[in-house]
Formats: C-alpha cells, sequence, structure tokens
C-alpha cells in the first residue's frame, strides 16, 4: 500500500482533458484523498498539448511530485512529452485508435485501450473522458460505486439514458485496463483516504467565494489570464446577494470604478495580472491619497510585457510595492493556501476598509489556477469589519463640511459616504485639509503625509510570516511565497533523511514588510535560501532591505514559467549545505 | 426643499475671471434645487483640469478624481448607489481625448448619470495646448503650425454609440443651459451635455463673440423632432456641430441598473453584507 501517487493526462486542448481531470478528481475527493492539481497549458484555446496532473495522497501534500505514476494519453505527442517523467514502472493508458508506442528502453508498462472506439460505440467520441477516467480508476482499484454517483451527478440533469451511457463507458474502461493488466496494479494500491469531505477548488474561486462572504458587492474587471475564474465566478454568485459585475472597458476603468464604488460605501474589487496592474497605478495613488478603501487582486503570470501568460511566475512583487508615483500607504498580501486565498480576502477587504487603503491580493498562476484540496471553511471565522465607516453624524457647522481627513491619533479619519445626512465633504486627489479641500499649506502637507503614511504602522495580518521551525538553530532557513511552500516542504522531507536541519518561513505579508516576525528566524540560521520564481530576487532584496542579514542570504530563481519541484529545492540546498 | 443657494459653498473658484465655467456651475446648482435635489442626494464626481476644480464649487457630496477617469468613478458611485443622482463632470482633454474610451462606453452602458463636459477646445489647465475639439488650423502652444488633426465630433460619436440622451449648450445662455441640465438629470439613463465654455486666457478664436455669432439654437427648427436619430444626426452635420439644444432622446431604452439581474431599486450601500450561514454552505457545496 502506497500514501501518495501521481497521475497526469494529456492531449490536444478541448479534447476533454480537463472534463476527464474533473471527473477522476471529484470522485477522489468524495473519498476524501487530497488532491494538488496542476494544469499545463499553451496559450491556444483550441489545439496544441495540454496537460493535467493531479497528486492523490492521504495526507496533505501541497505540491507537484518531481515524477509520474500513471500517464493517460490521449496522443503519440502525449507520450513523447510526458513520458520522460514517469517513475520506472509506471503505466501509460493510451488510445489504441493511434497505435501508441513508448520509447524504447523506457522501463513503463503500456496498456492501448480503445477508448476513441469504445465511446463511439456507445454513441458518442465525447464519452472518451469517461472510458479513459474509468480505465484510471480500474487501476486503483477504487470502488466503482463512488465514481458513479460523480458521474450521476455531472450528468444528472441530463436525463437518465445520458447517465446510464457514462456509467456504462466507466465501466467498460476499467473491465478493459483490468483484464489487460490482470486485476489492479499493487504498486497503486493506495492506502484508504480519511473520508473526510474536504473541498477541491482553484485559488480563483476560493478568492471569489472569500469577496461573497466579505460582503463585496461589486466587480469591476477586464478578462485576463490568470485572473478571469474570479469575475466567472463573481458574474455566477455575485447577482445571488444583490450585488454585480461589470466588464469594463479596460483595467483603468475597472479600478476607477471599484473606487468609485468604495467611496460611495459599497464593498468593490477588481482582479487582474501583471498588463492590467500596469495599468491600475495611477488609479490605486488615488486610492491612497483620498484614503478610500479599494481591494485589487493580482494573479501573477509570466512577465514583463505579455511575457509567458499562461504560465507560473512571481515578478510583479516591485511592481506592487512601488509602482505608484508619489508616497502612499499600501498592503500587499500574498495567501498561501487555498484557505489562504479564502480568509485573506476576507482580511484585505477589512484591512482596506479599516485603514483606508488600496490592499493588493497577490497570488501567482499556480495558487490562482491549480486545483487542490482545501478543508471545510469555517462560517464563524467570517468577520466584517468597516472601520470608522458611520452613518450617522452631528449637524454640521454653517459653510463647514464634515471632516472626512481628520487628523486623528491613528490617523484613521471617521467616514461618512455620499447620501448620509451632515456627511458632506470633498474628495481630491490634489492635496487637502480635513474638510477634503485643496490646500497648498506647508503645515497641512505635512501633516496630512504623516497621518496617510503612519496609518499602517503595525498592521500584521494573520500569520504575517508562517513559520515551521522545528530547531532552534537551523542549518538551513528556506524562505518562500504564495504556491511554494508544498514543495519546499517536500523538499525539507528528504533533506531531513540526509541530516540537514531546515526551518521554513512563507511571508505572507509582502508590504509592509514584517521584519519582527522574520529576523528572529533569519538570526537562528546558519544560512538562509530564498525561493522565488523571478530572475532578480525581488522577495529576496525585501527581506536584505527590512530585516537584514544580507551575507547569509542566497536565492534559488526559476524563471523559465514551470513551477519548482522539490527536487530542485532539494537540490539548492544540498549545493549550499 | 433646497434651493439653489443650498448648493453653493463657500470657496472662491480659481478661475480666471470671465472663464465660461462659473455659469456652468451656476446652471448646475440651479437645475439640481429645480429637480427637487437635498445637496446629501447629489454627488458631483470631476476629472483634471480647470474644469475638473468643480465638484469642490458645489455644496454636495465631491470627487475630484484623475484626469480623464470621471466617468468609471461616477459609474461606480451609482451602481453602489442608485439612490444617488450622480452627475460627471470636466474639460474637453479629460473626455475626449485621455478619458475618451470610457466616454464611448458609458454611454454605450447608459447608466442613470449626467455627464457635463466643458467644452472650451483647448487645455486649460496646462496652459493652452490643443484639444480634439480644436479646430483644424488652430495655433496653440504644442500645435505652433495649427493643427493638423481633424476635429473630433462628440456629438456624432455620442449618437453612433447609441446616446439616450445628448444636448449642447452655450456658457452664456444660463437658461438654456440650465433647462437642458435639469432634462438630463430628470432623464433615464445616460446623458450627455456638452457646453461651449469659452477660454479666456488661451483660446482666442473660439471667444464668446464667436459662438454667438456662429451657433444655431435648434428653437430655430419648430420641426425638428429630437426622438428621431437620422434626422439627429443629419442636423449635427448640416451645422458643423455648432448647435445648442436637446439634439437626441430615446426616452424608451431602459437604464442599466433596471437591466441587471437581482440589482434592488435600494443602493447596494445602503443593503445589509452578511452572509447567511445556510447560504454559505451552499456556495460550499459546490466544490464537494
Ligand atoms: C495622466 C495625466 N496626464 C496629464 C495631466 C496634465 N493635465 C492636467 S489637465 C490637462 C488637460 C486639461 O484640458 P481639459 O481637460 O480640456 O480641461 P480644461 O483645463 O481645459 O478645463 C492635462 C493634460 C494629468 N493631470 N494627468
Ligand atoms: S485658463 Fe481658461 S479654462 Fe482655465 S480658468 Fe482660465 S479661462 Fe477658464
Amino acid at each position: 500500500m502506497i500514501s501518495q501517487l501521481s497521475w497526469k493526462i494529456g492531449g490536444q486542448q478541448g479534447e476533454g482533458v480537463e472534463s476527464t481531470d474533473r471527473i477522476f478528481s471529484t470522485a477522489l475527493n468524495r473519498l476524501g484523498y487530497y488532491l494538488y492539481g496542476y494544469r499545463h497549458f499553451s496559450s491556444r484555446i483550441k489545439g496544441g498539448h495540454t496537460n493535467n496532473k493531479i497528486r492523490i495522497s492521504t495526507e496533505p501534500l501541497r505540491a507537484i511530485s518531481d515524477d509520474l505514476d500513471i500517464l493517460v494519453a490521449f496522443d503519440q505527442e502525449s507520450i513523447d512529452l510526458n513520458a520522460p517523467e514517469l517513475r520506472p514502472g509506471g503505466v501509460i493508458v493510451a488510445d489504441a485508435k493511434f497505435n501508441p508506442t513508448i520509447p524504447e528502453g523506457l522501463d513503463a508498462r503500456l496498456f492501448a485501450v480503445p477508448i476513441t472506439a469504445m465511446a463511439e460505440e456507445l454513441g458518442t467520441s465525447l464519452m472518451k473522458n469517461m472510458v479513459a477516467s474509468g480505465a484510471s480508476w480500474g487501476l486503483l482499484g477504487l470502488p466503482l460505486d463512488v465514481f458513479n454517483k460523480a458521474v450521476e451527478e455531472e450528468f444528472g440533469r441530463k436525463g437518465a439514458v445520458v447517465v446510464e451511457k457514462n456509467v456504462e463507458a466507466v465501466k467498460r474502461g476499467a473491465e478493459y485496463v483490468l483484464e489487460q493488466a490482470g486485476g489492479p496494479i499493487d504498486a497503486f494500491r493506495l492506502d484508504e483516504a480519511d473520508g473526510q469531505q474536504k473541498l477541491f477548488m482553484i485559488g480563483n474561486e476560493a478568492i471569489g467565494l472569500g469577496c461573497i462572504a466579505a460582503g463585496c458587492r461589486l466587480m469591476a474587471a477586464y478578462p485576463i489570464t490568470p485572473a478571469s475564474e474570479i469575475m466567472e465566478y463573481l458574474i455566477k454568485h455575485l447577482p445571488k446577494v444583490g450585488g454585480t459585475v461589470v466588464q469594463t472597458e479596460d483595467e483603468i476603468a475597472a479600478v476607477t470604478m471599484a473606487i468609485g464604488a468604495n467611496y460611495a460605501g459599497v464593498r468593490s474589487m477588481t482582479a487582474s495580472a501583471g498588463p492590467g496592474l500596469s495599468l491600475m497605478v495611477e488609479a490605486i495613488g488615488l486610492a491612497g491619497m483620498t484614503e478610500t478603501p479599494l481591494v485589487i487582486v493580482n494573479t501573477q503570470r509570466g512577465g514583463p510585457s505579455t511575457g509567458l501568460p499562461t504560465k507560473q511566475e512571481q515578478s510583479d512583487l516591485n511592481a506592487m510595492i512601488y509602482g505608484t508615483h508619489g508616497e502612499i500607504p499600501k498592503v500587499v498580501i500574498a495567501p498561501a493556501s487555498i484557505e489562504d486565498c479564502f480568509y485573506d480576502t476576507i482580511e484585505a477587504f477589512n484591512i482596506a476598509e479599516a485603514y483606508q487603503v488600496p490592499v493588493i491580493l497577490m497570488t501567482d498562476l499556480q495558487l490562482s489556477l491549480g486545483k487542490q484540496s482545501c478543508e471545510i471553511l469555517d462560517y464563524d471565522k467570517i468577520i466584517i469589519d468597516r472601520g470608522k465607516l458611520v452613518r450617522e453624524h452631528e449637524p454640521l457647522e454653517a459653510g463647514q463640511l464634515f471632516k472626512r481627513y481628520a487628523l486623528t491619533e491613528d490617523g484613521v479619519s471617521p467616514r461618512s459616504i455620499p447620501g448620509d445626512l451632515h456627511g458632506l465633504h470633498h474628495v481630491t486627489g490634489v492635496e487637502h485639509d480635513e474638510q477634503g479641500r485643496p490646500s497648498e499649506s506647508a503645515l497641512n502637507r505635512k501633516q496630512m503625509m504623516d497621518k496617510r503614511l503612519g496609518k499602517l504602522e503595525g498592521l500584521r495580518i494573520r500569520e504575517a510570516v508562517r513559520s515551521d521551525a522545528p530547531h532552534e538553530h537551523a542549518d538551513l532557513l528556506i524562505i518562500d511565497m504564495s504556491s511554494l511552500g508544498g514543495t519546499i516542504d517536500e523538499a525539507r522531507i528528504r533533506l531531513d533523511q540526509d541530516g540537514i536541519k531546515t526551518n521554513h518561513a512563507t511571508i505572507r505579508q509582502i508590504h509592509p514588510f514584517p521584519s519582527e516576525q522574520l529576523e528572529p528566524l533569519l538570526h537562528r540560521a546558519d544560512r538562509v535560501l530564498v525561493v522565488e520564481n523571478n530572475a532578480t530576487a525581488q522577495l529576496a532584496d525585501q527581506i536584505k532591505l527590512h530585516a537584514g542579514h544580507a551575507d547569509k542570504i542566497r536565492s534559488l530563481l526559476k524563471y523559465d514559467g514551470n513551477p519548482f519541484l522539490p527536487v530542485d529545492v532539494y537540490h539548492a540546498c544540498k549545493e549550499l549545505n | 426643499m433646497a434651493t439653489f443657494k443650498d448648493f453653493r459653498n463657500n470657496v472662491k473658484p480659481n478661475w480666471c475671471p470671465g472663464c465660461g465655467d462659473f455659469s456652468i456651475q451656476a446652471a448646475i446648482q440651479r437645475a439640481a434645487a429645480n429637480t427637487g435635489l437635498e445637496p446629501e442626494q447629489l454627488a458631483v464626481i470631476s476629472g483634471i483640469g480647470c474644469s475638473g476644480r468643480i465638484s469642490g464649487y458645489i455644496q454636495a457630496y465631491g470627487l475630484h478624481g484623475i484626469h480623464g477617469r470621471a466617468l468609471p468613478i461616477a459609474q461606480g458611485v451609482k451602481l453602489a448607489n442608485r439612490e444617488l443622482t450622480v452627475i460627471a463632470s470636466g474639460g474637453d482633454g479629460d473626455g475626449f481625448a485621455i478619458g475618451m474610451g470610457h466616454t464611448v462606453h458609458a454611454i454605450r452602458r447608459n447608466l442613470d448619470i449626467t455627464y457635463i463636459v466643458m467644452d472650451n477646445q483647448i487645455y486649460g489647465l496646462t496652459k493652452g495646448q490643443t484639444s480634439p475639439r480644436s479646430s483644424e488650423g488652430f495655433k496653440t502652444k504644442s500645435t505652433p503650425e495649427g493643427s493638423i488633426e481633424t476635429t473630433l465630433s462628440p456629438l456624432e460619436i455620442a449618437l453612433s454609440a447609441g446616446a439616450t440622451f445628448i444636448a449642447q449648450s452655450f456658457s452664456s445662455d444660463i437658461k438654456q443651459l440650465t433647462a437642458l441640465i435639469e432634462a438630463g438629470l430628470n432623464h433615464k439613463g445616460f446623458s450627455l451635455i456638452n457646453v461651449f465654455s469659452p477660454c479666456v486666457t488661451f483660446n482666442k478664436v473660439n471667444t464668446y463673440d464667436w459662438f454667438k455669432e456662429h451657433i444655431v439654437n435648434l428653437n430655430e427648427f419648430p420641426d425638428y423632432d429630437p426622438s428621431n436619430r437620422i434626422g439627429a444626426m443629419t442636423k449635427i452635420m448640416e451645422t458643423g456641430g455648432l448647435l445648442t439644444g436637446l439634439i437626441y432622446q430615446d426616452k424608451n431604452r431602459r437604464p442599466y441598473e433596471d437591466m441587471i439581474t437581482g440589482f434592488r431599486p435600494e443602493g447596494l450601500a445602503n443593503q445589509e453584507i452578511a452572509l447567511s450561514r445556510e447560504h454559505f454552505d451552499q456556495l460550499m457545496a459546490e466544490f464537494k
């Protein structure tokens, strides 16, 4: 019995790779396995090789594995491209239709299953995905009834006949492969899962759900990879709570519309990726200057310019931290798991309103789009804090406005919104006085700058630095952000076996930088390795700038579009020691 | 009930004496009072330019944003609280150069807001460069040999983009201007009101006298029918865009906010935002 294995399906984009993966993994999720998915796709919509890989395990594993156990191939290209990943003794299930062959000398078993032919026999080649997932299921020796239930739910709306045919397709796929293999393959016998119901979702969906839970009622956005799923989720769900999504003419309109709505008292957000973020920069400054709450999600992808639009990268850090002229308070938060995506989104809205600042919630492509298991989310942890938003105000003196920018001890001023009686005030991106009226007074300028820039002092999100630091004194501290933590933890298991003592820190509050939380960890390590998906070590720079210990810090960088594998991190750490 | 004085504040505009923008400010204040608004029910969202300062000169909620973005901000305000009356305002550079994309799409979207352009055919605040509204051959700091680009016709563009309310006026004709702003405020949908507003400091060609001489009032055409789109386009072209009055109105098209699925009449800003446990459980169930 084993505790984890990796399965991959490959084919041409638009050929059923996605749906095979979806049904197969939904059924696994029902059994309580932990899943971690990785989508490899090109920016072509139809055609072009694509593959989805899932890690199946009895324990939470948040990383792609270095190797592969089962490859399902819809075409020869999928075998040629992905077979090298197979570990010795691995299995390829391929459609017999294309007379599959395996590379010479490869230690793998090939099962040619008439996937297309069986589907056509049952009525339509569209059922290829069912035959293929049935064959996979069979090899794992898992109970068919759970699978059939997932099929029933997927196709129930289309009627009993359709369900029946699909169930039959699954059965035939499973039976065929089992006959060839002589029964389920022992090496693939997974331990029983805990049976605990989990959620199976992508980061973008968790963010969308977080928006709804946080009371966001307006999303304004322009489509872009890999952010669009947030918009799609909200288009589906915002109307049910009375809200709406506007697809704007560009990202400048998106962000300024969100600013307008926030100014008028509605939690509103936008989501984009690098190119859109670049367009939003001037408006982010407006939000900072006018102390208007704002939430922006930046789902990072390969830059610069159009870059690698469908690939993994973490290269917008500097743009998010520094990308506005002048000086404003701004918060950059980096969720590091699906659960974080949900809870941090709620926290982002709370911070935006409590501190009256723009907040950027950053992800990377793998976190945004990789489908993963997620613990059941806790309703009781949904807390809405609207800060100093008040709706009842004292009558104003003649000729006076509401002091929207009143100088207060914590720098945050009471906030009225349009429509409020006695709440009239002016808002301008020009330097202004307490009532919001333009002012060039040097004294006022200094007071207002200090007020705005001082607001974030001491702001720390939940687990600003998340650490797993078992060693009082570590040989190595590994630091990461966003989606990389699981990969690092897997490398650490192997390093531990080699006798190398590692601690691990994930930076979740990127800006303002939580130096005091990280510094002690830096102090307790001989060496520090900062792992990030960019070419210029942007996270390492932040660490050196704010927390010091520059002499100990080394970087592991990857910017070829692919996510890190545990083996990459393992080798880099070995080299350092 | 509020009178136009209630929409006045004690801030002295920093416009040059004689600038056309003064009358536009007064017309907005009168129209607001005439339509029965209270100051707190009105939000004036403006762009950047001499004209953009207007939101600070009206006693109402006001937001002076960034150059060219008054319209998306104003649309955000309206979506957040449809109970408010929202006016967007700015210069011709703001709305027809840097913000042109938003103008066309705001027209298409047709939210119930009133957009007042203070059109002086030049950039005032940056001290006299050419604008998309400048005439061909017009000499400015940035076009010392005279502009070699064609003049943009916002009225034609608005009509083509599907505008449901298009009017044009002249800042000297405060009576007509006030009436048109009132009509715009009462119109259910997006209203574009382009107002010739002479820049006495930098535009020595399109002066008060020049406009008086060149513009025609649609009153002079008793048969003119503002519900006829083709007729409107013809009239705009015939007059070279130098006409004033209500040019086009489509009273049938519903505003955007009336067409959004599930959008309630009560402003979003006034609605409860907490999610029920049941609803949350339903949302989670989709991922099981
Ligand atoms: C992004 C940006 N670019 C340039 C400017 C400088 N700027 C301020 S106002 C303006 C144009 C003013 O012309 P218009 O919009 O017609 O308004 P007016 O001053 O004539 O009323 C320019 C170019 C700016 N504020 N922001
Ligand atoms: S420069 Fe022109 S537009 Fe600006 S205030 Fe003076 S007259 Fe008015």
